[in-house]
Order: structure tokens, then C-alpha cells, then sequence
């Protein structure tokens, strides 16, 4: 009984539900007086109410009255069985955690097996295996598309998986890292620090790095602020840095888009961008076979032609 | 005292009216917020998105229909069946006008996103308050009515819409505790599992005493009139009173089963749910009885139609309720368009048949006419409503369950067969099902608007001289 720090409520509960039975039981009783013989009407009582409204005495109808009873006794059988009357517990030691704990059991006992199976083999391997992709990909169906989408493309902020490009690095081992722990991506805000032309500055620069069209001096001043400053996380060359999730900001992949503006937004206010850790929730063998997944999407040669 | 005389009509007139109104604007907002299920390009920008209407949309049925229609018909029914005259036409006035006035600031404050976030409570705290205030007045109307009544015995109708003004005032009171931080934000006072509880126990109540015993009274006094023959049994209607009143408190736990609501709370809200099916048969059976020995009515009065088959889906939604309340069931239905099936069983069948039934009858009486403007006129408005509510149940069932089915199943390995958007696209053509039986609905609507616009201006607005007691009543 965790739910209460009294004991008193206990008893409240059950002698409030007790009483409630048996007054319904009384009430019912009370008013079932009235027998007709065959062929006797019901007579009408003596009031009247605006004019012609009059009420017969007839008598409750039996199979309603049986069936009143009925929910009744049930009522008691299942808090009999189940909690309800707090004091007394119930007789099956029932409670809905226990049924869920079961219920995982169960579904653990009966699909881990079918899991395990691939937890052994190597994640290169395993992408390999035709049946073991599309059980990943069920997976996949359920827990990943809300934010990489079905078609695993992502979308802004939630990267595209399909590409060959990866923030915290594409090998098994990182991907298996990264479903299982989940990765917290931060970019920190400089819009206080630099003020709006320097932002302006670096976002140019970093356009330049990209290959884009920019503004050729604002891009020189941004030189000196990116290398004195942004140098830290994204590196010299701007190629990123795969162990802190620096993206690359030399090639055509841009999280959250690489115009102009999105670019001075991105310095100015930062991002916080989060991947859940799935390792508890889905268990080994099934991250395993997620992260197979995943890396097959761009390294078989069936994701290829997809 | 030419007052003393005769009946106050005219605040029965003016309820009955925006019965009417508020269901066309409710309706229709039902119908919009269908449509953008089929359509969602019709979610036109934040004002007019889903999320907001759709709150507008069940208020306005309930509290501005229904509300307006329980309204009406309480204070025709306690004048007529206490043989007295309002206690305070002053008072009556303000419960109109007030009452306008909250249904008015919703309208306005809903699609402007400001919410108190309760389901069926989602105005605001001042709105609240107002609501409270009108809700006292109404309620001092309603009894003062009875206490200086010239008839001994209190008519059964008069209890069960005694039993709904009392309650709604205390769910009102304490769903709505609320801790303001501005003009139009507060929050609830209460946190977690306990605001849950909370929320669900005034949402069932709202369903058993705004929904169920409000209603009952309305069938209990237009029923017997139509019909012409005395309630089939008293008893009956002691026992499952008391029975109805009681039992729905313990309910509102089925809201929540399967949450982080404790355990034992669950059970006791199932078979307490349960329990409430005889209860609530109690009243179909008390409606749809008066009617033997009248049977041959129904085949020419459109009136008779809408009462009785309102009866007939109270009872169906009433055996549908407690097997839902069931957990095993709960299992598949919960979360599904079961739910809003169900739901509009009960609103569409039940309570908007009874009242447009009890409306129908009201007219002529509170315009000096002999009857509607068109007997034709109902008839058509009674099948094509009918036809309306079938779409939309049977559609939503078909539904819901293939949701629930879809939601649960599992590949050999154990992951889910369907994502959650290939459950949506299954249900696509039964939203398009629904919006056409809403549509019938509100076209209904229109019929009665015309007719009552027609009765009301052949006619001319009276009030009914008080008839002096029968000496052994």
C-alpha cells in the first residue's frame, strides 16, 4: 500500500465503498414493494401536475431489478479480486505495474531470442543480412521516423541518415554510440559577444569555406573572428570536429540550412539540439540491430540504388 | 398584479430561441473542425485552427445548446408544474443575459488560444467567475420556484433538474480552482494524478448531470405531455434517481485508465461505471414505457419521434458507456474515435434529440399558436437528423476500432505492423463519412430554424395564465 502515507485512508476508503454497496442494495430494496398479480393494472398514484401529469405505481421491472443486482455482486467480486477496498488489499495481488512488468517479460522471453540472434554478429555483417534490415527497419518505423522521417532523410535539425555524412562519425561503433547514449549537440550563442556586423562577418566567411556566394570583405573580417574564435570546435579548415559533433561547414550538409540568414541565426542565438539515449529503453539486441540498420542505409549496395 | 397571474414565458422564450441559434453556431463549428480532419488545408491560421475550435465546438453544444435548452425548459417546466410564477423575474433576466454574456466572452476569448486547459472547462478564470455568479442566480431562481410552490409533492422532472443545478455548481466551483497569474492566465490549483482526477470527476459529472440529469428532467416533463399518458411507474423513478445521482460521482476514474492514477482508484471507477447501467436504464425505460398505449402516436407526431428515439439512443449510449468503462475494452478504445462516436451518440442522439423534441413543443405554447409552423417541416428535420447521427456513430465505430486493432498490432519480432500515420490514412474515408453525417445534422438545424422563425412570427409572444390548484393535489 504505497499509496498513502496513512493507514487511516485504508480504511476510509473501504468503509465508504462498503457503505455505498449496501446503501445501493437498501434503496433498491425499498422501493421493489409493489407485486401485481396477473392482469392487475397498475393503478395511478393521486397526484397531479399541471393539468394531466400522473404517474403509475407500477412495480420495477424484474429483469432491470436483476440486472441492477447483478453489477451489484460483481462489483463486490471484483474488488474482491482486484485493488479497490485499499484496506484489504485483493486477492490476486493484482496491481497494473506488476501486469506491465509481466506483460514485458513475456514479450521479452518470446522476441529476444529473434533479437540476440544478430547481437553477436558484427554491425557491418549484419547489414548485410536481408531479414535482419527489415526487422531494423520495423524498429526504425517505430522509434525513429517522428524525427528522421520515413524516408530516414531528416529534416531541420534532425539529420539526414541516408547521406554520407555524419556528425559524430559514420563507423558502427559511433552509430552504435550514438543510438545508445544519444548525443546532445550545443552550439553556443556569440550574438551578445560579436554584435551584429561581426556575426555578419563570420557568417560570410563561413559561406566563403562552403563554396558560396558571399560578400568578399565582410568574409575577410569573419576570417580573423572564426580563427580566433570558432577555430575551437569546428577546426582551421572548418571540416568540423566528429568527437565534439562540430559539423563540417565545408560541405553542401547543413542542419538547419545555409543561407545567409539561417547562418547569422545559427551564431547569433546557437543551438541546443538533443538524440535520446535509446540503450535502456530498447536493450542491447535491439540497438544492435538499429544501428545496422542505419548504417546500411548508406553503406549496401541496396540503399544505394533506394 | 397582472404578474402574479400569469407565467414567465418570456425568459423561457428567450432560452428556447438561443437554443436554437447556439446549436446551428455549435453545430456548425462541429462540422468546420470534421471538415479540417478530412482537409487539414481548412486550418487556417491560429484563430481557426483545429485546436482552438474544437474546444468552442463542445461548449458550445453543451453549455451553449444544451445549457440554453436545460435552461429553458427548467423554468417552463417548475412554473408550470409548481402552478407558480418565477421567484424573481429580475433575477431570471440576469440569468439570461449573464449567461449570454459567458457564452459570448468564450466565443471571443477560445480561438484567441486563451485557455484555462481543462477539457470542458476551458474559459478562462474571470469567465469562470461570471459563470459561477449566474450559475447561484439560476440556481436561486430554480429553487426559490419550488419553495413557494402551490402544489405539495415536487414533480419527479423537478428533481432531476434540481439534482443538475446543484451539481454543476460544485463541479464548476471545484474543477475551476485556479491560481491567477494574469487578467487571462491561471492555472490549476491542483498538480499531477490529483488534477487529473479532478478534471475527469467534473468531466463525467458534467456528462452525468449537465448530459444525463438535466436531460432526464426535460423527458420526464415533455415525454408524458406528448404522449398524453401518465409515467409509467414512480418507483422506477425513485430508485433510479437516487441510484443516478449517486452512482455517477464514483465514474470519472474510467477517464483515466491505465495512467498514473492509482490502482484501486481505477477499479472502483469500473465497477462503479458498471453499477451506473441500471440506473441509467432506469430513465429509458420510465420514457419509452409511458409511451404503451400510445404507440399509434408516433406513427404521425414527428414530436413523439424525436423524444422517443432520443430515449432509445440514451439507452444505447448508456450500455455503451459502462462496456467501455471496462478496462479489458478501455484496452482497445481509449484514445480512439470510439470515444467520439460514443460521445456523439449521447450528444447528437440523446440530448439534441430531446431538447429539439422539447423545443418543438415549447414554440407554439410561448407564441399563442396551436402548433408549428410546419408539422412537414419536423418530420423532414426528424430523418434527416437520424440519418445524420447513424453516418457519424456507425463511421466513428468502424473507426475507432480499426485504430484500436491497428495501434496494437505487432509484426513476428514484436515491433508495430502500422506506424501511427498508416492508422491515420485508414481512417481518412470515415472522416469524410462523419463530416456528411454532421452535415444532415446541422441541415436539420436550418429546418428548425425556419420553422420556428415562421411559428414565431405568425404567433405573438404570451404568457399563460397560473390555473387555480386542483383541490387534491
Amino acid at each position: 500500500m504505497t499509496d498513502f502515507y496513512s493507514g487511516f485512508w485504508g480504511v476510509f476508503i473501504a468503509v465508504i465503498v462498503i457503505v455505498s454497496l449496501i446503501w445501493l442494495a437498501v434503496l433498491l430494496k425499498s422501493q421493489a414493494v409493489i407485486k401485481l398479480k396477473k392482469g392487475e393494472k397498475a393503478e395511478v398514484l393521486d397526484h397531479k401536475w399541471d393539468g394531466d401529469l400522473q404517474e403509475y405505481n407500477n412495480p420495477l421491472p424484474g429483469w432491470w431489478l436483476w440486472l441492477f443486482i447483478l453489477t451489484i455482486v460483481f462489483a463486490v467480486g471484483y474488488l474482491a479480486l482486484y485493488p479497490g477496498l485499499v484496506l484489504f488489499g485483493n486477492a490476486k495481488g493484482w496491481t497494473s505495474t506488476g501486469q506491465f512488468k509481466q506483460e514485458v517479460a513475456k514479450a521479452d522471453a518470446k522476441y529476444g531470442p529473434i533479437y540476440d540472434k544478430y547481437a553477436k554478429l558484427p554491425i557491418a555483417q549484419v547489414a548485410q543480412d536481408k531479414e535482419a534490415r527489415e526487422m531494423g527497419q520495423r524498429l526504425f518505423y517505430t522509434y525513429c521516423i517522428q524525427c528522421h522521417g520515413a524516408d530516414a532523410r531528416g529534416a531541420k535539425g534532425f539529420p539526414n541518415l541516408t547521406d554520407s555524412d555524419w556528425l559524430y562519425g559514420g563507423t558502427p561503433e559511433k552509430i552504435l554510440e550514438t543510438i545508445e547514449k544519444g548525443r546532445h549537440g550545443q552550439m553556443p550563442a556569440f550574438g551578445a559577444a560579436f554584435g551584429e556586423e561581426k556575426v555578419r562577418d563570420v557568417a560570410n566567411y563561413v559561406m566563403q569555406i562552403a563554396g558560396k556566394p558571399h560578400n568578399e570583405l565582410r568574409a575577410s573580417r569573419g576570417q580573423a573572428t572564426f580563427q580566433q574564435v570558432c577555430v575551437a570546435c569546428h577546426g582551421a579548415d572548418g571540416k568540423g570536429n566528429k568527437d565534439v559533433g562540430a559539423p563540417n561547414l565545408t560541405d553542401k550538409v547543413w542542419l538547419y540550412g545555409g543561407s545567409e540568414a539561417t547562418i547569422i541565426e545559427t551564431v547569433t542565438n546557437g543551438r541546443n539540439n538533443v538524440m535520446p539515449a535509446w540503450k535502456d529503453f530498447l536493450g542491447d539486441s535491439k540497438v544492435h540491430l538499429l544501428a545496422a540498420y542505419v548504417y546500411g542505409l548508406s553503406n549496401t549496395p541496396a540503399a544505394a540504388t533506394k | 398584479m397582472e404578474n402574479q397571474a400569469t407565467y414567465n414565458y418570456k425568459v423561457v422564450r428567450q432560452f428556447a430561441i438561443m437554443t436554437v441559434v447556439w446549436g446551428i453556431v455549435g453545430m456548425l463549428l462541429g462540422v468546420f473542425i470534421a471538415s479540417q480532419l478530412v482537409w487539414p488545408e481548412l486550418n487556417l491560421g491560429q484563430y481557426f485552427h483545429f485546436g482552438r475550435l474544437r474546444a468552442l465546438h463542445t461548449s458550445a453544444v453543451i453549455f451553449a445548446f444544451g445549457g440554453c435548452g436545460l435552461i429553458a425548459t427548467s423554468y417552463y417546466v417548475v412554473q408550470r408544474t409548481c402552478n407558480v410564477r418565477l421567484f424573481s423575474d429580475g433575477l431570471a433576466a440576469f440569468t439570461f443575459w449573464g449567461y449570454q454574456l459567458v457564452i459570448v466572452l468564450c466565443v471571443i476569448t477560445y480561438p484567441l488560444g486563451i485557455t484555462f486547459n481543462k477539457e470542458y472547462a476551458e474559459m478562462e478564470w474571470p469567465i469562470k467567475i461570471l459563470l459561477a455568479i449566474v450559475w447561484v442566480a439560476y440556481a436561486v431562481v430554480f429553487f426559490g420556484t419550488i419553495a413557494k410552490r402551490k402544489v405539495k409533492h415536487i414533480y419527479v422532472a423537478n428533481w432531476f433538474y434540481g439534482a443538475f443545478i446543484l451539481a454543476v455548481a460544485l463541479l464548476h466551483i471545484v474543477n475551476s480552482a485556479f491560481v491567477p497569474v494574469s487578467l487571462w492566465k491561471s492555472y490549476s490549483a491542483y498538480s499531477g494524478a490529483v488534477d487529473a482526477m479532478v478534471q475527469w470527476w467534473y468531466g463525467h459529472n458534467a456528462v452525468g448531470f449537465f448530459l444525463t440529469a438535466g436531460f432526464l428532467g426535460m423527458m420526464y416533463y415533455f415525454v408524458p405531455k406528448q404522449a398524453g399518458r401518465p409515467v409509467y411507474s414512480y418507483r422506477l423513478s425513485v430508485v433510479h434517481f437516487w441510484a443516478l445521482i449517486f452512482t455517477y460521482m464514483w465514474a470519472g476514474p474510467h477517464h483515466l485508465h491505465y495512467t498514473a492514477l492509482p490502482d484501486w482508484t481505477q477499479s472502483l471507477g469500473m465497477v462503479f461505471s458498471l453499477i451506473l447501467l441500471a440506473p441509467s436504464w432506469g430513465g429509458m425505460i420510465n420514457g419509452i414505457m409511458t409511451l404503451s398505449g400510445a404507440w399509434h402516436k408516433l406513427r404521425t407526431d414527428p414530436i413523439l419521434k424525436f423524444l422517443v428515439t432520443a430515449l432509445s439512443f440514451y439507452g444505447m449510449s448508456t450500455f455503451e458507456g459502462p462496456m467501455m468503462a471496462i478496462k479489458t475494452v478501455n484496452a482497445l478504445s481509449h484514445y480512439t474515435d470510439w470515444t467520439v462516436g460514443h460521445v456523439h451518440s449521447g450528444a447528437l442522439g440523446w440530448v439534441a434529440m430531446i431538447t429539439i423534441g422539447s423545443i418543438y413543443y415549447l414554440i407554439p405554447r410561448l407564441f399563442d399558436r396551436e402548433q408549428m409552423y410546419s408539422i412537414k417541416l419536423i418530420e423532414a428535420h426528424f430523418w434527416i437528423a437520424t440519418l445524420g447521427i447513424v453516418l457519424y456513430i456507425s463511421s466513428m465505430w468502424i473507426a475507432g476500432v480499426t485504430q484500436g486493432l491497428m495501434w496494437r498490432a505487432v509484426n513476428p519480432d514484436g515491433t508495430l505492423t502500422y506506424a501511427f500515420i498508416d492508422a491515420v490514412k485508414a481512417t481518412h474515408p470515415y472522416y469524410f463519412i462523419r463530416f456528411l453525417g454532421g452535415c444532415c445534422f446541422v441541415a436539420g438545424m436550418f429546418l428548425m430554424f425556419y420553422n420556428v422563425l415562421r411559428t414565431v412570427f405568425d404567433g405573438k409572444p404570451v404568457n399563460a395564465p397560473i390555473p387555480a390548484v386542483p383541490a387534491h393535489a
